[in-house]
């Protein structure tokens, strides 16, 4: 395994950044990122995974995802089926237990990186009760009494959208950063990766439009990273040159999602 | 070995235990500060704040514990005046002052030179570059930057060796601190704490466990139970303060409004407007045209309903406290503004006052005696939290 973190060519990290990735990595803890939507938190995994050459497991969180769903699923309606109809081997459990994420980061013989997507959007117990198997790295499978121990500790990282609090005993076992919204520098660079040889004058005539439409106070939401992105793309597909910027916003939509935002600004041009 | 700044930091109100301070020690033997401050200052803050709230107060810290420039946790956010930094950002360039001027500097210490720096920024009121006495930029007074002084207290500015210390002097994570902006999507999260599940109407969810044992109990033949869907049985009335000392706020109080409007997740909901205090009629639209009697919203509510009220509970004592003392001078109140308010109260016990002034301002008459009749909460996100978790 290489040691440290550098992005990718498709993904560039600010240095910080990079230094927590190693941080994370070197003190086998878990990484929980926090930050802006359309910042890159779930697409910072899939870059550590890639840099590293590790394997990812994805986990991704939604409101009814229990902890056990992580580790592994009993699978007891195709036991039953198999036993109705006579198919499979029913009398060995293990043939029914499937591992989830963190349990096949576990059994795997080389070290992995564990994508745990959106950890918010569970119920609010969620992560404590993850805390026993986040450190100890093992659990035991009730139904057939095996214990899975991690062979490597995999690398986890953990995304959050701040919309609940996490438990504190959840958040001391974890390393914490938190993405700034990047700024002009970092963005030309983030822009380069996704539109190679972009003209100097479009870009800055875009970025200056981009930030100053950021700070405008009214918005609901602002746009972020992969709405700048796309917005670029739209323009450069309908050739529109940077002039066109003086005067008004072209593809707006793309830009501002929410209805209020986009009549407030074609209405005050 | 940085024991202190441990415990600084939980001076400061940063939630930093053992176990994160555990943490550093091991990515300090590990060689992950990479050898420099700003590796350190990445390092500390990765395994002790584990909050983006928390960035503003680490900064503020770390620059107090790596250079002796003065906290005070009492008056975090403003001990530099906004405008000071701003006219110390552009610095003048000015000659560099003689060794015998410098050694004349030397002399005072540190509790010398804060006491003097605090007693001349009460007295400065305007920009300064060059000179010797006032806070501005070059020059040789003890304050300010890109001056020469060697035991001078900077002031803001930026320099060409950006060091952690100067990192961590720009507050970038200022605008993170929970104590301020708030926008619809916190404020929907925030109202979906408020729930009161159960489950009512159809049955037409499947209950899996007990399907696996009604299943069980029928040999393996496999038996499905549904049950009814979880519902929120919550009600909420919300009572918002318009027009007058409130139109600073109202772009906050409309935030309010729409995310509760849109929180499907209520089995009831209602909003009303009144001016300062409100008497016999609320009303339903922002102008206050369209109106109600009070009597009859409250008849419709009970003590299973939860109510919000936002306002800023400042108005003249006799709008509170007297029959006929509304401030529309064409309204006469048959019934004083706080026998209406002790009826809400007693309607709807679980009542919480939401005021979006600064708490600092919440000593007038009329403010003191509402807080007495409901709990009063700042309209931030922590104070709406609060709020809620006080009335679920």
């Amino acid at each position: 395994m290489s040691t440290s973190f550098e992005g990718t060519h498709s993904y560039i990290a600010s240095p910080e950044l990079r230094q927590v990735v190693d941080i994370a990595s070197a003190l086998q803890k878990p990484l929980l990122i926090r930050g802006e939507p359309g910042t890159g938190k779930t697409l910072l995994a899939y870059a550590v995974a890639e840099a590293l050459g590790l394997n990812l497991l994805r986990w991704h969180v939604k409101s009814t995802t229990r902890a056990q769903d992580g580790l592994y699923h009993y699978d007891t309606v195709q036991r039953l089926n198999d036993s109705r109809f006579g198919e499979g081997d029913v009398s060995d459990i293990e043939h029914y237990i499937r591992l989830g994420a963190l349990g096949q980061a576990f059994e795997s013989e080389e070290r992995a990186v564990v994508l745990i997507d959106e950890i918010d959007k569970a119920d609010v117990e969620f992560p404590n009760d993850l805390l026993h198997e986040l450190d100890q790295m093992r659990f035991t499978i009730s139904e057939t009494g095996r214990e899975v121990v991690a062979r490597h500790r995999p690398l986890i990282i953990i995304t959050s959208n701040a919309e609940k609090e996490l438990p504190d005993a959840f958040l001391r076992r974890c390393i914490f950063h938190y993405i700034d919204f990047p700024d002009p520098a970092l963005m030309r660079s983030i822009v380069e990766v996704h539109h190679p040889g972009l003209d100097r004058q479009l870009l800055d005539a875009c970025l200056k439009k981009f930030y100053w439409l950021r700070e405008q106070p009214q918005l609901r939401k602002r746009p972020s990273t992969s709405e700048l992105v796309d917005w670029i793309g739209a323009m450069l597909r309908a050739g529109l040159s940077p002039d066109v910027l003086d005067n008004e916003i072209p593809f707006l939509g793309v830009l501002l999602k929410k209805e209020a935002d986009l009549t407030r600004f074609t209405r005050g041009r | 070995m940085f024991i202190d700044f441990f415990f600084l930091l939980r001076r400061a109100g940063v939630p930093v235990s053992t176990t994160e301070f555990l943490a550093l020690c091991q990515g300090l033997q590990a060689g992950l500060a990479r050898e420099s401050l700003h590796g350190f200052y990445v390092l500390a803050r990765a395994t002790l704040i584990k909050r983006a709230e928390h960035f503003d107060l680490y900064d503020q810290v770390f620059a107090a514990y790596f250079k002796d420039r003065p906290f005070q946790p009492e008056h975090t956010g403003s001990e530099l005046h906004d405008e000071l930094l701003t006219w110390l950002d552009q610095a003048a360039d000015l000659p560099v002052p003689t060794a015998e001027e410098l050694a004349k500097l030397e002399r005072m210490n540190l509790d010398e030179l804060r006491q003097a720096f605090e007693d001349r920024l009460a007295e400065q009121d305007e920009r300064h570059d060059g000179g010797n006495r006032w806070i501005g930029t070059g020059g040789t007074s003890p304050f300010g930057h890109s001056g020469h002084n060697p035991a001078g207290i900077r002031v803001g500015g930026a320099s060409q060796n950006r060091s952690a210390v100067q990192v961590a002097t720009e507050r970038r994570f200022r605008n993170l601190r929970t104590d301020l902006v708030l926008d619809t999507r916190q404020i929907s999260l925030a109202l979906r704490k408020l729930r009161d599940l159960a489950r009512e109407g159809r049955a037409d969810e499947l209950d899996l466990d007990a399907t696996i044992e009604a299943t069980g109990k029928n040999a393996g033949d496999i038996e499905l139970v549904f049950r009814p869907p979880r519902h929120n049985r919550l009600k909420l009335l919300l009572l918002m303060d318009v027009g007058g000392s409130m139109t600073p706020h109202t772009h906050l109080t409309s935030l309010l409004f729409s995310a509760a409007n849109r929180a499907h997740h209520f089995q009831a909901f209602e909003a009303y407007y009144f001016h300062n205090c409100f008497y016999e009629t609320l009303y339903t639209d922002m102008e206050r045209r369209q109106g109600k009697p009070t009597a009859e919203v409250l008849a419709a509510v009970d003590d299973s309903w939860r109510c919000v009220v936002v306002g800023d509970a400042a108005m003249a004592p006799t709008e509170l406290t007297a029959p006929g003392g509304a401030i529309d001078y064409y309204h006469f109140n048959e019934e004083s503004g706080w026998t209406w308010l002790n009826r809400l109260a007693e309607r709807v016990p679980r009542t919480a006052w939401i005021n979006p002034d600064d708490p600092r301002w919440w000593g007038s008459y009329t403010t003191r005696q509402i807080g007495q009749l409901f709990e009063m909460f700042p309209l931030t996100l922590e104070g709406l939290d609060a709020a809620i978790s006080k009335i679920r």
